[in-house]
Parts: C-alpha cells; sequence; structure tokens
C-alpha cells in the first residue's frame, strides 16, 4: 500500500484519435506495472511517427472511479494509460 | 388443414419473415472501394486477402484452451506464462503479432474479467473473433461498472471476498484469463483438461465446465 504510485489521469478533453478512456479521466489510481515503451498510438493515427512512450497499466478501485455508491467498492479496474496522461498524485480516500 | 390458401403463409406453414439485408453502408462502401483499389493498384492481391482471412477464421478458443491446460498441468510453462505470455504461447505456435498478451490468473481470491470500452480489443490468436456481445456498448460500458452485475447474467455469482479485477483492454496489450482449474480433475491430461476451457472462461465472462459435464 504505502509504496503505491499515485498517478492522477489528465482531465483534458482534446479531440481525434486518443486512447485514454473518458471515464477514467481526472481519477486516480495506482500504477501496477509499467510497459513499453510503445509508439504514440495519437501520432500513429494520423500517419506520423510515434514518439516512444511508457505504457502504465493503473488500477483503479471502484470506488475511486464511480464514488462511494459503486457495485463492490474494492474491486478494481485496471486500463492501459499511455505516460503523458499521467501526472503524480496523493492516495486517494476511498478504501 | 388450417394452413393451406394463405399466400402470406411459407410452406412451412409459417409467415415469411421480411429480409433484413440494407443497402451497403458508407464505411462498407468505403472498404470495397480501398479494397479493390489496393488490389488494381498491385499492393494487394484479392488470393492474399482471402488467405488472410481464412488465417483469421482458422484461429479459434481451441488454441487458448491448450494454453489453459498447458498452464495447470506444466508448471514451468505456467511460470513463462505469467512473465511473458507473448513469448510462452508464441513458442506453442500462437503468435500474437506486434500485440502483447498478458495472462491474468483467477484464483479464489480474484477473478478477472477483460472488456475493451474503447473498440473491441481482443486476443484473437488465441479466442479467434470476438463474439458479438463483447463489441456490444452494453458489455463495454455495463463491465466496467457494474462487473458483478454483468457476470450474473453470464450465470457467474462470486462471494464477496472474491475481488473481482476488471481489465480495460485500452492499448497494446491484449488479456486472456487462465481460470482455476476445476476441483475434481486430478491426474487429467492436458488434451481431456482443455475440453473444459470455454471462450468465456477464457474472456472472465464464465468458468470452466465441470468434470462431470465432459
Amino acid at each position: 500500500m504505502r509504496d503505491r504510485e499515485y498517478m492522477r489521469v489528465r482531465s483534458d478533453m482534446p479531440p481525434g484519435h486518443v486512447r485514454t478512456p473518458s471515464y477514467l479521466r481526472g481519477k486516480v489510481g495506482w500504477v501496477e506495472r509499467t510497459l513499453g515503451p510503445f509508439e504514440n498510438p495519437e501520432q500513429l493515427a494520423y500517419g506520423l511517427k510515434g514518439d516512444p512512450l511508457p505504457l502504465m497499466r493503473v488500477r483503479f478501485s471502484m470506488a475511486d472511479v464511480w464514488g462511494p455508491a459503486s457495485e463492490t467498492p474494492h474491486d478494481t479496474i485496471d486500463a492501459e494509460i499511455y505516460s503523458h496522461w499521467l501526472e503524480p498524485a496523493e492516495a486517494p480516500n476511498a478504501p | 388443414m388450417p394452413h393451406d390458401h394463405h399466400d402470406h403463409l411459407s410452406p412451412s406453414g409459417h409467415p415469411y419473415r421480411p429480409d433484413d439485408d440494407h443497402p451497403l453502408t458508407y464505411w462498407q462502401q468505403m472498404e470495397i472501394a480501398v479494397r479493390e483499389l489496393l488490389i488494381e493498384k498491385g499492393v494487394t492481391t484479392a488470393a492474399d486477402i482471402n488467405t488472410q482471412i481464412d488465417a483469421m477464421d482458422a484461429r479459434n478458443p481451441s488454441h487458448g484452451a491448450a494454453v489453459v491446460a498447458r498452464a495447470w498441468t506444466d508448471p514451468a510453462f505456467r511460470c513463462a506464462l505469467r512473465k511473458d505470455a507473448s513469448a510462452a504461447t508464441r513458442e506453442m505456435g500462437f503468435d500474437i503479432g506486434p500485440m502483447r498478451l498478458i495472462a491474468l490468473e483467477n484464483t479464489t481470491d480474484q477473478h478477472n474479467i477483460v472488456v475493451c470500452t474503447l473498440c473491441s480489443c481482443y486476443p484473437r490468436n488465441l479466442l479467434g473473433l470476438p463474439p458479438d456481445w463483447y463489441k456490444s456498448r452494453a458489455y463495454r460500458s455495463r463491465t466496467v461498472k457494474e462487473p458483478r452485475k454483468v457476470l450474473a447474467e453470464f450465470g457467474v455469482t462470486l462471494p464477496e471476498s472474491t475481488t473481482v479485477r476488471v481489465h480495460d483492454s485500452t492499448a497494446d496489450m491484449r488479456y486472456v484469463v487462465i481460470p482455476a482449474r476445476p476441483e475434481g480433475t486430478e491426474g487429467w491430461s492436458a488434451d481431456d483438461l482443455a475440453k473444459l476451457v470455454t471462450r468465456d472462461s477464457m474472456i472472465g465472462t464464465g468458468l470452466p465446465k465441470s468434470p462431470d459435464a465432459k
């Protein structure tokens, strides 16, 4: 728990091809593992050369994504988020 | 003869159903146009395209079932699968190509379920084409929000003590669930075990068949 590296997903809503699900934007989770580097799909989608980026598997608790009314607060959602969408964050208060 | 002399009835005695075909959509026309242009310009051939379609159709959940059964019976393989599932499955002849594979093990403590909320990412090299429901808006939107309800609709009810881990396949990774080996299968061969492994159990929406149902 103490060693968890918490990250907040940027809450931007840019146009174009983005592989960051909008339901996770602005949410805080912790890095489950780091993968990659993989080329930035936001560039690849437009025929550009993709910058190599670390890809983080971020684990979110249901409570942190959907609030206290979530189905089972301690269940989790893992998603792959490119590093440029993440910024360091404090641990959220949810369980 | 209640069904005689009714022109709107088929010879079976049932009413004709309207055809459900419709004109090509914009994107279907686009696909045909691009495909024909690629062939005309010599970029690819019709035979190459058919070969690819055949290769896609040849992939099916029995590939994934072989991987699961081997993980149940071969501890070294199970280790390799945990460490690098792309390499471990490639070694079995199931190449995932440029994507990467992560194997997710179900235990009594945790149950994994896979979804792609953005589109329909799926480990096609192990499971073939995804079922239609996997691509539906309902499955994609509900699985990340109420996975236990979705699981219950698939007939899987889990105790509170089992953590549900939803995996949203958003980018370069693909996921295959390694279900827990059914009890009562001690001493079974990998080939027999593979017959218990269903497609849904590798997506996480189902469990393997019980050994009694073999």
